[in-house]
């Protein structure tokens, strides 16, 4: 049995340690919000804070989160950052299919909270690994900017 | 901006229970209430004035929901702010798409193919209000108006809202046709409205196909014979059953499947299978082999697409003759939601839940798999993460059908993503041969262009044509003729008519099957490759005739203003006379397909070790009436985007029968901090709308490979762009 932390709730799952925290949300959980894009942190859809930092949670053992906080896309607008990102999404419009948006907004969360106020270079450093096969880049570039004005 | 309509509780807000407290759903197809208006297949006006728009169009991120929701929304008189929307089940019969005769989304047609129709469903059912509001109050139908779900007769202050005339409007019947709105009044289309499935997608609410959860529910993944074709031969099973939350192995024909408790059972159990394939008569295939029997191919005359004037004889008088031959690869969709379908097979019926482009061909595929009748399949449409043609397809339908059918309970498919770029079916490998002949000025006085390639539309036509009367009515006499004689209308669409005068011309089709490589629309469609040949070769000869190439094109363009029209904005917009930095190029390139004009301006950047960079696109529209401007922007930043990423690495290869890409890893996608600046400027326009989801993909391709021509003078006649620029050191 292992004790999670998620969302400020806790969470006890009979899992083997070496699972993913990504399917232990999904499968297990139930918060569907975090996305599976390619199992190999390459596309950054599985996205979710570990206290506080950004992890690709397809590739992060469980093992590793426990007696830590996880926050999801679910929760991730109960933080300043995380709230002003998702507005900000809203106001410019950024989505499209949607599928990438939950691991960008974490993404996004983390760099403004690290960063309140993140150049262009921050920006391309801090989500390049967030593919977005629709190709909303230069609204999500625009979103963060205006979170961080925000 | 307006208000966004909410989006309808039954389909989609019910996850919110099952993100909060892990809930599990059981879905209901959505049944009008006793007590509602359905004046059509679109509209439901329940008595407390609720309504309901239902979606026949699926939302892959390409704004239609909202646009379709507008078009309704307009002529019924309602604010955006105050509809809901519901999937709506399978049905061609209520729901086909008007240009294709089957419910389908894709091929950029639903603004297009609705435009009129929506309109007519929302002025009848206003139409059918207003009557039944002025019987109630026994006055002229002509003295009332409908406005914010309301009828209100002017002349004595009186209103009721569309609840309270339900009951009544259901008992009347339209007649004659309802005029529409003068398009000076409208107050939605033409506005940039909010999308309307936005919040749900930044809250993580938003429902997937992926995320579907049933009670005891199982997940499961496969693993389908590495070559294509080939067949499994056996599997060791024994340490996969030992992983813990491991339930079951399903053997498939070519392929094996995993059913666990999650996703990462089984995936581990995948993993410890010990699988052996009979690999068949592919296992030697290479990319190779496959081009060099295109090549062969368009050695051979083929079907004739256009023939006009005298080619031959204008191209042996003609002062100079340009050849080049082009070659196209092989793509993988890679929607961003890998490939995945949940299926319930019972004795009395199945129940899939998962994403589609198509669900009535999901509804067909799966009555034939379960011998079912298909009123007993009920297809559950979800959110799609991505569609570009993948969703198109029902093989994936079908491989979650045969799993279930061995499963008891409902078990959800979930495909890796290996899996979905290693069995996609692809883009296919295009080869072509263009030739011009130029007259001494260096305009083109003759021009021939063979298309060599997998025919789509064949497998399609064949899966469809014979049976089909509203298909044949939809598409036409001329679409029923051309599968006849053999002639792919889509593999040369964007060949056929360029928008340029070419007064003698001839554009031949060959149809060249890759062995065992399964084929399918790619966002762009036909044109994704037409436009890159042709608008290439345009630049080829225009740098022949030594002219500029906005100068050429122009030129060529006196026949169709709305051509010359975007391709002056483009240019204008982008500075095309402005100088750049050294190794920097820029490119344009015009289109004319999907009913939309567009030209784009690339530049480029290409460093002294040969690496390119897209640096700023400027893109010019003119797709006719616009509904939500916002999404045209939107469509055209995107399709930018998935354009460059296709033309700078997109390549599926395929070696020992298999293919050589397995994720994001080799099989690349351009990300944030290569993606380009992109500046989109709509013409405003009065024409029939046109499609934006496809043009931006297929026109950025070869502006960027004019615009590398621009910068090194290398032109790119093969795609991708890859390393082709890379100094050997």
């Amino acid at each position: 049995m292992i004790t999670l932390r998620v969302n400020g709730t806790p969470h006890t799952v009979d899992v083997p340690p070496d699972m993913p925290v990504l399917w232990v949300l999904r499968d297990v959980i139930g918060l569907t919000g975090t996305k599976f894009g390619c199992g190999m942190a390459l596309c950054g859809a599985c996205t979710v804070h570990l206290d506080g930092r950004p992890i690709r949670s397809c590739v992060t053992p469980v093992s590793a989160a426990t007696g830590k906080s996880i926050t999801t896309i679910e929760a991730v607008g109960e933080t300043s950052s995380g709230k002003r990102a998702q507005q900000a999404w809203l106001d410019v419009e950024v989505v499209q299919c949607g599928y990438c948006q939950s691991g960008q907004i974490m993404a996004a969360a983390a760099l403004l909270a690290a960063k309140p106020h993140p150049t262009d270079a921050d920006i391309d450093a801090a989500m390049a690994g967030n593919i977005c096969r629709c190709g909303t880049y230069s609204r999500i570039r625009a979103a963060i900017k205006r979170a961080a004005a925000g | 901006m307006a208000r966004r309509p909410r989006v309808s509780r039954r389909e989609f807000l019910s996850i919110s229970a099952a993100v909060g407290g892990g809930l599990l759903l059981g879905f209901e197809l959505p049944a009008p209430p006793p007590s509602s208006f359905s004046p059509n297949a679109f509209i439901r006006i329940d008595r407390d004035g609720r309504v309901t728009l239902i979606m026949h169009k699926v939302e892959m991120g390409q704004g239609t929901y909202t646009s379709m929701s507008m078009l309704l929304a307009e002529e019924l008189e309602v604010d955006l702010g105050d509809v809901r929307l519901e999937h709506a089940p399978p049905d061609d019969a209520r729901y086909a798409e008007p240009l294709f005769g089957v419910q389908e989304t894709g091929g950029s047609t639903s603004v297009r193919g609705n435009w009129e129709p929506l309109r007519r469903a929302g002025a009848s059912a206003r139409s059918l209000l207003v009557a039944a509001a002025a019987a109630t109050w026994s006055v002229d139908p002509a003295s009332c108006h409908a406005a914010g779900g309301k009828v209100i007769h002017a002349p004595t202050n009186r209103t009721l809202g569309y609840g309270a005339l339900v009951d009544k409007a259901a008992t009347l019947r339209v007649r004659g046709r309802v005029p529409l709105k003068d398009p000076k009044d409208f107050r939605l289309i033409g506005t940039p409205a909010k999308r309307v499935d936005a919040p749900g997608k930044v809250d993580g609410t938003a429902q997937f196909g992926i995320d579907v959860r049933l009670p005891d529910m199982k997940v499961a993944t496969l693993a389908a014979c590495p070559v294509f074709g080939g067949k499994l031969a056996s599997v060791d099973d024994a340490k996969a059953k030992a992983i813990p939350g491991v339930r079951q192995i399903v053997r498939l024909e070519d392929a094996v499947a995993v059913v666990a408790d999650h996703m990462w059972a089984a995936k581990q159990g995948l993993a410890a299978l010990d699988i052996r394939w009979d690999e068949g008569p592919n296992a030697g295939l290479g990319t190779a082999d496959i081009v060099r029997a295109l090549a062969e191919a368009s050695q051979r005359p083929g079907v004739v697409a256009r023939a006009e004037g005298d080619v031959a004889g204008a191209m042996a008088g003609a002062a100079q003759k340009i050849e080049a031959v082009y070659e196209l690869p092989f793509l993988a969709h890679a929607t961003l939601e890998p490939v995945n379908c949940t299926v319930h097979v019972r004795p009395d019926g199945c129940d899939l839940w998962l994403g589609t482009q198509v669900p009535t061909f999901t509804q067909t595929a799966a009555a034939k798999l379960t011998g079912l009748p298909r009123g007993q399949v009920r297809v559950h449409n979800h959110l799609l993460g991505g569609g570009f043609g993948r969703r198109l397809e029902v093989d994936f339908v079908v491989r979650a059908v045969q799993i279930a059918k061995q499963v008891s309970g409902p078990v959800k498919v979930v495909w890796t993503r290996e899996e979905d770029i290693q069995h996609d079916m692809y883009r296919p490998y295009y080869y072509d041969r263009i030739a011009a002949g130029l007259d001494a000025g260096g305009k083109p006085v003759a021009w021939t262009h063979r298309v060599a390639g997998s025919s789509i539309l064949a497998r399609v036509s064949s899966e469809l044509f014979p049976k089909n009367l509203r298909v044949i009515r939809a598409l036409g006499l001329h679409q029923l003729m051309a599968s006849i004689k053999g002639l792919d209308t889509d593999a040369v669409e964007g060949a056929v008519e360029p928008p340029y005068e070419l007064p003698n011309i001839r554009v031949e089709y060959v149809r060249q099957e890759p062995p065992g490589i399964p084929t399918a629309f790619w966002r762009g469609v036909g044109p994704t490759h037409s436009i890159f040949v042709v608008e290439s070769f345009i630049d080829e000869l225009a740098a022949a005739a030594r002219r500029d190439p906005v100068a050429y094109r122009r030129a060529l363009l006196d026949r169709s203003p709305r051509a010359k029209a975007v391709l002056d904005l483009a240019a204008e917009k982008a500075g095309w006379e402005q100088p750049l930095a050294p190794r920097g190029g820029r490119g344009v390139a015009l289109l004319h397909a999907f009913g939309s004009y567009i030209a784009q301006v690339a530049e480029v950047a290409v460093s002294p070790q040969g690496d390119v960079r897209v640096t700023r696109v400027v893109c010019a529209v003119d797709c006719g009436t616009i509904v939500n401007p916002d999404t045209v922007q939107a469509q055209m930043e995107g399709g930018i985007v998935f354009g460059v990423t296709g033309a700078l690495f997109g390549e599926i290869t395929i070696k020992g029968g298999r293919v050589e890409q397995h994720n994001f890893n080799d099989y690349r996608m351009l990300r944030i901090n290569e993606a380009p600046v992109i500046e989109v400027h709509l013409v405003p326009s009065t024409e029939a709308p046109g499609g934006v989801g496809e043009p931006g993909t297929s026109c950025v391709m070869p502006a960027v490979a004019n615009a590398i021509f621009a910068a090194t003078g290398k032109r790119i006649r093969k795609l991708p762009v890859k390393d082709q620029l890379r100094v050997v050191s």
